[in-house]
């Protein structure tokens, strides 16, 4: 029990928390922006895996690890304009369209990365680098702190710095009123005259965007090459995420770190003498916890709201 | 006829030959000729499907006119949608209304046009607004409470403010008072004289011809979609405006015998209530409903009158007390159970409890029946029978369609209602437990429920109704409970000579009957 308490205290660790949460972070926002435009985005997963293939496959290729970076956010967010227009357009079910991208993303980056390379699990033979890390200047002086702190891929900011703009977006811009309205009660913003298709559309590929950038996180800065399925359910953790934050960023935030954190916990005691089978099971017992103690509070909380007079 | 000129020069709004048929093939407006001068308040009545709805459709944009034209402040005018009649100067308040719940009703007023540059919302600037034209119209509202927190007249006042935030100098509004109490009705009104003052031009929808005589300056009455006539309101009488609604002579009066009530049906005793959510809590309940009587319950919406009704339906479990159908004691009995009682319920929100809306009129018409023969032969629905009951029903109840396989959602207001009164008077309740009754339902309609509902308390049946309109609740009940605040604070075992005024010194705690009164008669009911 010391040796994990030690491993959870360790700057180290923390630091890797940040790093495994970049990505939960970045997809859940892309989630919630979903959510709360009124389109749930099921297909965080599929985007996050044809991001991280493209970014791979075109960072390879082309040699330009920013060109590869910005085609994979790019597919990603074609592919939340592909549900959008599955949904809004054709009226397909959000769940079923989701479900089939997500099979789409899976078979299609196999398919794509066998046909280019002719490896079937991966892109690790080509060299197509990784995003930079940051040495924050000053802060990297500090003790433990900097070290937390300094030195994280870019992509792990921008997820951190995520959560106050996505805050600032829904609460405080024209667009993010739009967007709330349009969720909650589209015949409400379609009579005072908003476009609310067009600021569906702009919603669900704003959400494929940012889970393009954790997709081309995992691929172009967790590890430097693509890995058959690399998202590993990611997309749906993201997703409860979303959940269990309350639709509110800064709850998403907390719930998404919170991920972060189970899974950085069960890399770091997987080095311990405890079954790894048992270990990798973290991220998803805790998942499985959080979700009921949060539909169990929110019961406690609807019981105990006073009566109106 | 009214010719499409005013006497006060230019129109404010005005239709000329207008005629709407939709892809459907109904022609819902056909050459209409309407002509409003601006600072008027002008009514616009009919039953439902006459028209009414869509001819306000076209003036806001949310349709287009087949042929003819639509004019605002004497221009012919080409809506293509809402937001071409928003910048003339329209403005409309819904039904329906059209709020974010989760917004706050500053939120709520300038959405669409947000205050502030660059893409960014200046809230503050949004409280100021609606603080500011809410001082200006009369219409109180408090700018920061979220929508979802305040009182349905306050929304509807938000309609208000949103129209006036976007510059409306022409102001529809659909049906208002169908959602309101007495009180914020009267409010309501004030305010709308006051824009009047201001120079606005209101077009007001409803069915309720005591408002519409109360509010307005002219009425126009319309039905199959055409515009019958316009009449100055000094001129008109209920009885004058309703035979030109229904093109023949109609009253609301209705003939109704002296109940014969028998023994007690319904028995509540001690019923109280600690809500889970946000309801209201009851204490103290106790009542008889006997067969052959109608008791009416009145009281200001919100003072546990719908958290009642649904114990009585079996939605809600009381906390205390006890409530006996018949021989039966309800403790613990689900809402099955309620119906194998005897019960039958028509709720106060129809769209929500009463019907599936996007399921078919034969098939809402047999949920409360369908496992069981004649409808349905060892666990299989035989469909003819369904087809056959449904249409007795369509033809029984003269619900107005095409087909019975219609989606209940489909139907206009009225018929809705009558999908569900049909459902729950044709399995022969003993205890009929009605809420809102004629809710947002037509003239033809509305007397015809109370035929029905009197009909079935001469067959026998005890009838409970919760009702808003306290001028329904004097012409059906022969007895009247007031409730307030969760308890009854008022009864009154003779309707006869009782008026709107005296009920309402009782609804909003004035007046007061003592418990002994209340309690008066009822004998000793324990629990088995």
């Amino acid at each position: 029990m010391n040796a994990v308490v030690g491993v959870v205290f360790s700057s180290a660790f923390l630091a890797a928390v940040m790093r495994v949460a970049t990505p939960y972070l970045l997809a859940a926002f892309g989630g919630l922006i979903a959510e709360r435009v009124g389109v749930s985005n099921i297909a965080l997963e599929g985007q996050m895996l044809a991001a991280a293939c493209t970014g791979a496959l075109v960072a390879g290729h082309q040699g330009s690890v920013a060109l590869g970076a910005v085609s994979g956010i790019a597919v990603a967010a074609l592919l939340g304009l592909l549900l959008a227009a599955l949904r809004l357009h054709l009226g397909a079910d959000v769940i079923i369209a989701g479900i089939g991208l997500n099979l789409l993303a899976s078979g299609g980056t196999a398919y794509a990365v066998f046909a280019l390379l002719g490896d079937k699990g991966g892109t690790s033979g080509l060299q197509s680098g990784s995003l930079p890390r940051l040495h924050l200047w000053g802060v990297e002086r500090i003790p433990v702190l900097g070290e937390i702190l300094s030195g994280q891929n870019i992509v792990t900011y921008l997820a951190f710095l995520a959560a106050p703009v996505v805050a600032w977006l829904l609460y405080r811009t024209r667009f993010g009123f739009h967007l709330r309205a349009v969720g909650e009660a589209p015949d409400a913003a379609r009579s005072v005259g908003i476009p609310v298709r067009r600021v569906q559309c702009l919603g669900l590929a704003l959400s494929g965007a940012l889970a393009g950038l954790a997709g081309v996180f995992l691929s172009m800065g967790y590890v430097s090459f693509f890995v058959r399925d690399m998202t590993a359910g990611r997309g749906f953790i993201a997703l409860a995420a979303v959940f269990l934050g309350g639709l509110r960023p800064w709850g998403v935030f907390l719930a998404a770190l919170a991920f972060g954190a189970a899974e950085a916990l069960a890399v770091q005691v997987g080095t311990l003498d405890i079954p790894p089978q048992l270990v990798s099971t973290i991220p998803y017992v805790l998942t499985l916890g959080a979700l009921a103690t949060y539909a169990y509070r929110r019961r406690r909380r609807s019981n105990a709201e006073p009566s109106r007079a | 006829m009214t010719p499409a000129q005013s006497p006060g020069g230019t129109p404010a709004v005005a239709a000329v030959a207008v005629t709407k048929t939709y892809a459907n093939g109904v022609r819902a407006v056909r050459g209409v000729d309407l002509a409003v001068s601006a600072g008027e308040i002008r009514a616009v009545v009919g039953e439902n499907g006459a028209g009414k709805s869509t001819l306000m459709k076209l003036f806001y944009g949310l349709e287009q006119p087949g042929s003819g034209e639509i004019a605002i402040g004497g221009d012919t005018a080409v809506l293509h949608g809402p937001g071409d009649a928003i910048a003339r100067g329209v403005g409309m308040v819904h039904q329906n209304l059209m709020l974010v719940p989760s917004f706050t009703i500053a939120q709520n007023v300038v959405l669409g046009v947000e205050p502030g540059r660059r893409g960014r919302v200046d809230l503050k600037a949004a409280v100021e607004e609606t603080a500011r034209l809410a001082e200006e119209s009369g219409l109180q509202v408090d700018p920061k409470a979220r929508v979802d927190q305040v009182s349905v007249g306050m929304r509807q006042r938000t309609e208000i403010l949103k129209a006036l935030h976007r510059g409306a100098r022409v102001l529809i509004l659909d049906e208002p008072t169908a959602v309101l109490t007495p009180q914020e009705t009267e409010d309501l009104f004030a305010s709308v004289r006051r824009l009047r003052e201001t120079g606005m031009t209101v077009l007001f929808i409803s069915h309720k011809l005591r408002e519409v005589r109360e509010i307005s300056d002219r009425v126009s009455v319309m039905r199959a979609g055409a515009l019958v006539g316009t009449v100055d309101t000094a001129e008109a009488t209920d009885r004058s405006l309703a035979s030109m609604m229904m093109g023949r002579e109609v009253t609301l009066e209705v003939v109704k015998a002296q109940a014969r009530p028998s023994g007690a049906v319904l028995r509540v005793r001690d019923l109280g209530y600690r809500p889970s959510d946000a309801g209201v809590p009851l204490d103290g309940v106790g009542f008889d409903v006997a067969a052959g009587e109608i008791v009416g319950l009145a009281g200001v919406e919100g003072n546990g009158q719908t958290e009642l009704a649904e114990i009585l339906a079996g939605l809600r479990r009381p906390t205390a007390g006890v409530v006996r159908v018949g021989g039966t004691d309800l403790a613990g009995a689900g809402v099955a159970g309620h119906r194998r009682a005897g019960i039958g319920y028509v709720p106060e929100d129809r769209l929500h409890n009463g019907a599936a809306l996007d399921e078919s009129i034969a098939d809402n018409l047999v949920v409360d029946r369908h496992d069981r023969p004649p409808l349905s032969r060892r666990g299989r629905l035989r469909l003819a029978a369904v087809r056959a009951h449904a249409e007795r029903l369509v033809a029984d109840y003269a619900i107005r369609t095409p087909d019975t396989a219609v989606p209940v959602g489909a139907l206009s207001g009225g018929n809705m209602q009558k999908v569900v009164v049909a459902r729950e008077l044709s399995a022969r309740p003993r205890l009929l437990v009605a809420s809102q009754l004629t809710r947002g339902v037509d003239i033809g309609s509305m007397r015809f429920m109370y035929e029905r509902v009197i009909a079935a308390r001469d067959d026998g049946a005890a009838v409970f109704l919760v009702s808003a309109d306290l001028s329904e609740l004097l012409t059906l009940a022969d007895r009247l409970l007031v409730i307030k605040e969760g308890r009854l604070v008022g009864r009154f075992d003779s309707t006869r000579g009782l008026t709107e005024k005296k009920v309402g010194l009782f609804m909003l705690g004035v007046e007061r009957h003592d418990r002994g009164h209340i309690g008066s008669g009822l004998d000793e009911v324990t629990t088995t």
